[in-house]
């Protein structure tokens, strides 16, 4: 009779084991600062198609401690979000060819994280060009 | 024998998530500041940058309407497929149930942004 | 042991299904010299402490794939991992994790051997040649395009770096779809609807979250991560663009 008994290990805390995995729970944690920002901007919407006074209670509400509180560790979280996003993009696009050579992975990642500057001051810029 | 495999409709959700972490990528760090730090603390920007005129205005704007809507779904579905996802690494297997309520909740959130800009009108 | 010889210890994980419930600690103290390889420490233990202790290896190079272990926690290949690198600290070596440990540091790879099989591993020809017609040529770029995916040597770290793997052993798995996509990206071969199949499967490519580990602990620069997520887009676009022009593939 065969005395095998091939032992299987228990994946229990798994993401604590190794500080990659650590990393990369908080960078997927991000995604709660997603939801929540996309909410706080849903009810906004939801707000403005209620009115003007619907509307200017929500903007009040903006600068309760809380929000504002809320709001920084959001802005914290989404650049995390961001700097993480396209540090692994090598990894998870198709290889970029140009003339020959395969795009090395610090180029994408720092085209990226340049475009998101780019894109970012764009927006500023038309924020303000629209309200001035 | 090959046994019969079961198509993943997996590419819906992933198209989705990409397209959201990719815009929050972009942009979301600026949307923030702007909305939830220097429009409310009166930093930077002109103190009427939010004003019920102005933003009621970009929002009965077609170009507005679709920025608004790219927003609050797209982000809505990335953090929803991260969140599911993240549920099953830390051993939650709730499998049809996790998937219901935070796709569900994604949908949801859409169809309100949906129908808000429908009502605030052209 | 001889006087004022340095020692080091190692720390094994132990089991042995026909005493053991389940696997346990033992720590080994063994003479260290600065040029010894983890795989030469355990190698000693063997020969010289307990001879019961069983482990996989044979070139010693870091190119059978046979040797790999999780040495503090990371999957490793122990004839490439020096223990100068530890010393005077303890040494902790553990099976790979994520598969199930058939004896002391040896895995049950039987689900991995399947997989391979499963992703037809050879090129399937595109377009089929007599032998007067000569060998099938191809052009550097087209050599290119796999030639990274062609050096795994079925080591399985990427595989003990895998969380999703070891939350879902039915995942097919970053060397495997490596594989997989060195042969859908062979310009000679002809292969690629049959292996999409797998691919799109609720076993495939959308179990990766990635994570990125897998490629960061592969000792020959494979990459499974970029296979992988490549295949997502592959799959993505598969799916969305089926119906427009239906050439086969899973349903
Ligand atoms: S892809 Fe790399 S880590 Fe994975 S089995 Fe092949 S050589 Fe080993
Ligand atoms: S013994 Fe061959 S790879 Fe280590």
């Amino acid at each position: 009779m065969s005395k095998r008994r091939p032992y299987v290990r228990s994946m229990d805390g798994w993401w604590r084991r190794n500080p990659y995995f650590v990393e990369y729970m908080i960078h997927e944690g991000t995604a709660l600062f997603v939801a929540a920002y996309a909410g706080i901007l849903l009810a906004g919407l939801v707000r403005l198609a209620e009115g003007e006074a619907a509307w200017n209670a929500w903007l009040a509400a903006l600068k309760n401690p809380w929000y504002v509180g809320f709001h920084l560790f959001a802005l914290a979280a989404l650049a995390y979000h961001s700097f993480t996003w396209f540090k692994i993009m090598p990894r998870t696009m198709p290889p970029v060819i140009v003339e020959g050579q395969r795009l090395p992975a610090w180029v994408i990642t720092g085209g990226g994280l340049a475009a998101a500057v780019v894109a970012s001051l764009i927006l500023l810029g038309v924020v303000w060009g629209m309200v001035r | 024998m090959k046994p019969t495999l079961k198509r993943s409709n997996a590419p819906i959700f992933w198209a989705l998530f990409g397209a959201g972490g990719m815009l929050s990528a972009l942009i979301g760090p600026m949307l923030v500041f702007i909305t939830g730090l220097a429009v409310p603390l009166g930093l930077l920007l002109p103190a009427d940058t939010m004003s019920y005129a102005h933003v009621l205005a970009f929002a009965r704007n077609w170009a507005g309407k679709a920025f608004i809507l790219a927003v609050i779904a797209l982000f809505l579905w990335h953090a929803a497929h991260r969140i599911f996802h993240s549920l099953h690494d830390v051993g939650v297997h709730a499998g049809t149930g996790a998937k219901l309520v935070c796709y569900g909740l994604a949908l949801v959130g859409t169809v309100i942004a949906a129908w808000a800009l429908l009502a605030v009108g052209f | 042991m001889a006087e004022g010889q340095k020692t080091i210890e190692i720390e094994v994980l132990r089991y042995h299904p026909e005493n053991d419930t389940e696997p346990h600690a033992q720590v080994f103290e063994i003479p260290f010299t600065d040029d010894m390889s983890v795989l030469q420490g355990v190698q000693y233990i063997k020969d010289h402490l307990d001879g019961s202790l069983s482990f996989r290896w044979s070139c010693r190079m870091a190119i059978c794939g046979s040797c790999g272990m999780m040495i503090n926690g990371v999957p490793s290949l122990s004839c490439q991992t020096f223990l100068r690198d530890y010393y005077p600290a303890r040494v902790r070596v553990e099976a790979l994790a994520h598969f199930p440990i058939e004896r002391d540091l040896v895995v049950n790879m039987e689900g991995f051997i399947e997989k391979l099989e499963s992703i037809q591993p050879y090129i399937i020809p595109r377009e089929a040649r007599t032998l007067s017609e000569g060998e099938y040529l191809q052009t550097p770029e087209q050599l290119g395009a796999y030639e990274q995916f062609s050096s795994c040597i079925n080591c399985l770290l990427c595989y003990a770096a895998c969380p999703q793997f070891g939350l879902n052993s039915r995942f097919v798995g970053p060397a495997a779809l490596a594989l997989l996509h060195r042969y859908n990206a062979d310009s000679r071969d002809g292969g690629k609807a049959e292996r999409m199949e797998l691919v799109n499967s609720e076993d495939g490519v959308f179990n990766c979250t990635a994570v990125g580990y897998c490629s960061e602990v592969c000792p020959k620069h494979v990459d499974p991560a970029n296979a992988v997520n490549q295949n997502k887009t592959n799959s993505a676009i598969d799916y969305f663009l089926r119906f427009l022009a239906p050439k086969g593939g899973a349903r």
